[in-house]
């Protein structure tokens, strides 16, 4: 046994334990975590997730691998959602409202960012449009902007990341790609 | 138009907003939809009347902004004060315009196009009005994929940081319980802001965490609460102790760091 322990473990092996963690994880499981759990670097991690991401989409089952909030997960493919949702008995969330989507897009590409500063932008008041995404926990107060009165900073949440299918903020479509499309 | 409550949902490509003129009468079909706002209002005048958006023909885009403003009065739809202001901004412009350019050069130094600034704004908002529908296309896709359900450590291990508003639920539940208790009044000295913090140290430095449903039932009065509840807020911004709330509506403990 204690040679067994010395040995070091082989791709295939770190591959079957890293699949095992992310099933587990209740939520996206970062790569920094794997590797202190299984005392691998990071890089070996890395290679492992890539490998198993690969085994899951040439098995084509109804489950895929995917990075998202900065961690990884495994979740159900997008095509089965019908008879996932008939067995789970729910419905779609209760969707945002224009006006706080526009509010949230704002925020997600003006970050850190405040009120008065919002208002700019959007030519018109956000109050209770902040107090949803507020409530909705998709945006996050980020302290004070040093300046007269101290107004709060909002940012977007790691809840934002998850219910909009983001690896990170960078993976947002730049705004001046969106200019394209002003006619 | 802010003020509405949410929606439960929408199709985004459903609710654009029609205005049909009959013709040949000034009467007007109005198909309501949701503006988000003044700016997002004036755009869709502007593509309605095919406008060049660099170019906007300010008396016939005001008019039929007023006209529309007018509508929604006569339905006794409330209009949120932004479109108002924009109304008069809308009236600003079009009486500069009228100005003989001489006029205005000799009083500016540079003769600048009054719509600049809006045409900048609607510009900017165009902008982030297509990115909340790339952010509404995400969220629907997003909807579709599931990940596993919840196993039962799932709720015995999350430590999910508490904010504002759960600390605000939590002093809720406690002044509503007060309220039920009758007591009587009996003069006592008034415990101070800075008494109570560093009574609140104390415990937190004793013990390591301190439980804020537990502290704050050991308060007497609705204002001995009050001053916990600055001190609380007092002592997380000052020193380094954190929330941490086990479960939803579950009680919110101060940890030292």
């Amino acid at each position: 046994m204690e040679i067994e322990e010395k040995q070091p473990r082989s791709i295939s092996e770190i591959v079957s334990i890293v699949e095992a963690l992310i099933f587990v994880a209740d939520e996206p499981i970062t790569v920094k975590t794997l590797a202190d759990v299984l005392e691998e670097d990071r890089e070996i991690i890395e290679a492992a997730v890539e490998e198993l991401k690969l085994e899951y989409v040439e098995r084509e089952g109804g489950l895929q691998i995917r990075e998202i909030a900065g961690g990884w997960q495994i979740a159900t493919k997008t095509e089965y959602h019908e008879k996932v949702r008939r067995f789970l008995k729910t419905r779609p969330n209760a969707k945002l409202s224009l006006a706080s989507l526009e509010t949230l897009a704002v925020i997600a590409y003006k970050q850190p960012v405040t009120i008065p500063e919002i208002l700019e932008i959007r030519g018109t008041q956000s109050t209770s449009a902040i107090k949803t995404l507020l409530e909705k926990r998709l945006i996050v107060m980020k302290g004070h902007k040093e300046t007269v009165g101290r107004p709060m900073l909002y940012g977007t949440s790691k809840d934002f990341l998850i219910q909009f299918g983001l690896k990170d903020l960078t993976e947002l479509p730049s705004i001046e790609d969106f200019e394209d499309l002003v006619q | 138009m802010e003020q509405q409550p949410e929606q439960l949902s929408f199709d985004f490509y459903k609710v654009q907003p029609e205005i049909i003129a009959e013709s040949r009468s000034e009467n007007l079909k109005l198909h309501l939809g949701e503006f988000t706002g003044p700016l997002d209002l004036l755009l869709f005048l502007i593509k309605q009347e095919q406008a060049n958006i660099f170019d906007i023909p300010i008396a016939r885009i005001t008019d039929e902004y007023l006209k529309y403003i007018r509508l929604m009065k006569s339905l006794d739809i409330t209009l949120a004060a932004d479109f108002l202001v924009m109304a008069a901004t809308l009236i600003e412009i079009k009486s500069k315009m009228l100005l003989p350019k001489e006029i205005v050069a000799e009083t500016e130094e540079e003769q600048e196009d009054p719509r600049e600034a809006l045409v900048r704004q609607l510009l900017e908002h165009q902008k982030f009005k297509n990115a909340s529908q790339m952010l509404y296309e995400r969220t629907t896709v997003e909807q579709a994929v599931f990940p596993r359900g919840k196993i039962e450590s799932d709720e015995n291990n999350s430590e999910t940081n508490a904010s504002v508003f759960d600390l605000l639920t939590v002093f809720q539940k406690i002044l509503a319980r007060h309220k039920e208790e009758v007591q009587m009044e009996i003069e006592r000295e008034e415990i101070t802001l800075a008494e109570m913090l560093k009574t609140l140290k104390k415990r937190i430095f004793e013990s390591k965490e301190l439980s804020l449903l537990k502290f704050f039932e050991e308060m007497h009065t609705r204002r001995e609460i009050v001053t916990a509840f600055f001190a609380i807020l007092e002592i997380v911004r000052t020193e380094s102790i954190k929330f941490t709330q086990n479960a939803t509506f579950g009680d919110i403990v101060l940890k030292k760091i």
